[in-house]
């Protein structure tokens, strides 16, 4: 448990450090929140829902920062293989395991905080948190999606030599687990071809799960929203572990 | 366990998909020695220490550090080891301080423990005021003392140091062999350091081991190595070297001459005595001298003489020399 500390603590040094990264990756939740949420507020209409536009993707966007920041968290340690670091781990007497735990904690705090700062932030612009237990449960999720997706950034790190993927992972990865996971729309009123494939999306659950949560209203039953994401968060732990356990430096 | 013996590698070799870095070598160390790998870029001196400090598997033989076997029991090896890396591995965002407390806590070294040691050490390396700045900040001199003293953090009984001067200026470079002369002195740590500078191998080390394409070619003190090849080395620079090389092949009182690139190289005895003979000899038969040496024999003659080359004569190129390292890291 000292090591998965240690780690941990490294993690969230780094993090408090570079207050550029911290600012920089709240923008593009922050420019989504606005443009959209604004923009859209007052032209959506959204079916069998009392709730605005607006409200009804502010889930959706924490879900996003957590998501992106947690992958980010996660890939990172290709950094710590390119500048050395790893190896200062990877040669003292601890299981590679202890190195994974510590990494996917440390990664899952960041992005947690940061989906909280959305969430702060989200107050000023027609967020109303209805009770400290609703509150609870979408922290609940955000830890949910933060573990299982900085699990998810170490399993492609384990397999990338480089950060010249990272790109690819972006775009044709992490977007799509976005764009389908019901962030920005409902999923009730989409084509039926298109409603399975947000189904097979893990976030979907993460998102449905905070959105319960904050607003009492939900698409998929909470508890059921639970399981999935529980189950989804175990297996990306177990790959990312099996595949760093494996990983050559 | 064996006290006296710190490191034993018995026909230790790491094939790469058919590129043999390691070749069947087999050496030993004893407790509190300085022993120095040298040799070439691509040699196989850090595939040799990767192997040692259990970062690779080794394709076949056995070694024993500090009486641990390195591929059976690699945390007893883990702690029995402090290793610095050619390449940096500290965390720049990270203070000194916090890169050495995280070390600590990867010990687990007890924090009333670990908080003295930290600030003793960074006091040896001289860096205790620095001790709050952020990592970043360093120069490479500092960065590498910061990773010599986090190297002995766990009172380590052995201390691997991979290439640990590569790319300092001479100054810095003198005080880090300071450094490392007095640990072994002090504390008497077993060091094994991997070096393509001649000069520092023949400073620091009690023993060293010329390792050339995988395999050692000769290991011996510096002084056993150097009398080996005797007397003095003669070098001649000449445009017209093979004709030089030829003639002088013919004399009685050479014992040892060959052509490198621009210039050849004599060992024999008495070098002043025949020096003028050599100078005559060119002349009489017009061959243009640039200039010639004479000097008592140094490492780098003694690898020139084991290996044929000069140790800034590898033919690898430096691109050669990072696809080398691209394939070592894939493995």
């Amino acid at each position: 448990m000292d090591i998965v500390y240690a780690i941990w603590l490294r993690n969230i040094k780094r993090y408090l450090r570079s207050k550029s990264r911290i600012i920089g990756s709240l923008g593009m939740p922050l420019f989504f929140l606005l443009v959209l949420g604004f923009g859209l507020n007052s032209v959506v209409n959204l079916p069998g829902m009392r709730q605005g536009y607006m409200e009804f993707i502010i889930p959706g966007i924490v879900s996003m920062s957590v998501l992106f920041t947690s992958v980010f968290s996660g890939i990172q340690i290709i950094w710590d293989k390119q500048f050395g670091f790893l190896k200062e781990t990877l040669v003292a007497p601890v299981s590679r395991l202890e190195i994974m735990f510590g990494q996917t904690l440390g990664g899952a705090t960041t992005a947690f905080i940061q989906g909280f700062i959305i969430l702060v932030l989200s107050l000023f612009i027609g967020l109303n948190i209805t009770s400290v237990y609703g509150f609870l449960i979408a922290s609940v999720f955000m830890v949910l999606i933060g573990l299982s997706f900085t699990a998810f950034g170490i399993a492609i790190a384990s397999k990338m030599e480089d950060m010249h993927g990272f790109q690819l992972i972006m775009n044709f990865v992490i977007f799509p687990i976005f764009g389908l996971s019901g962030a920005l729309f409902p999923i009730d009123s989409l084509p039926a071809w298109l409603k399975s494939l947000t189904l097979i999306d893990p976030l979907t659950y993460g998102v449905e799960g905070i959105r319960y949560g904050l607003s009492g209203t939900s698409q998929i039953d909470p508890l059921f929203s639970f399981v999935v994401l529980v189950g989804f968060t175990v297996f990306m732990v177990v790959l990312g572990a099996y595949l760093f356990r494996k990983t050559n430096i | 366990m064996n006290k006296i013996v710190a490191i034993k590698v018995e026909n230790l070799t790491k094939n790469f998909n058919g590129f043999v870095a390691v070749d069947n070598v087999s050496f030993s160390i004893k407790s509190g020695e300085i022993f120095g790998l040298l040799g070439p870029n691509g040699a196989g001196k850090t595939t040799m220490i990767s192997m040692l400090s259990t970062l690779l598997r080794p394709t076949s033989g056995s070694a024993l550090v500090n009486g641990f076997e390195i591929s059976t029991n690699e945390s007893g090896v883990r702690r029995s080891i402090g290793v610095v890396f050619q390449d940096q591995s500290l965390d720049e965002e990270l203070t000194a301080y916090e890169n050495m407390d995280f070390h600590g806590r990867l010990y687990r070294i007890p924090k009333n423990v670990r908080q003295g040691r930290i600030i003793e050490l960074l006091k040896l390396v001289e860096l205790e005021e620095k001790k709050d700045n952020i990592v970043k900040t360093f120069s490479g001199g500092m960065r590498r003392r910061l990773e010599i003293a986090r190297g002995l953090l766990h009172e380590p009984k052995v201390l691997f140091l991979d290439e640990p001067t590569l790319g300092l200026d001479p100054q810095t470079r003198n005080h880090l062999w300071e450094y490392i002369e007095k640990l072994n002195k002090e504390k008497g740590i077993t060091i094994i350091l991997t070096t393509h500078y001649m000069d520092e191998a023949d400073r620091l080390c009690d023993r060293v081991a010329i390792m050339d394409k995988g395999k050692i070619i000769a290991s011996n003190t510096p002084e056993k190595l150097k009398e080996e090849l005797g007397g003095n080395v003669i070098t001649i620079k000449s445009s017209e070297r093979d004709k030089l090389y030829s003639k002088i092949k013919t004399l009685s009182w050479v014992k040892h001459v060959e052509p490198h690139d621009g210039f050849v190289t004599i060992n024999l005895e008495n070098a002043e005595k025949h020096v003028a003979e050599i100078a005559n000899l060119s002349a009489n038969n017009g061959i243009t001298i640039h200039s010639i040496s004479i000097h008592k024999p140094t490492l780098e003659d003694v690898f020139l003489h084991f290996t044929g080359r000069t140790i800034r004569e590898e033919g690898a190129s430096s691109k050669d020399q990072m696809r080398m390292k691209h394939r070592l890291r894939r493995g």
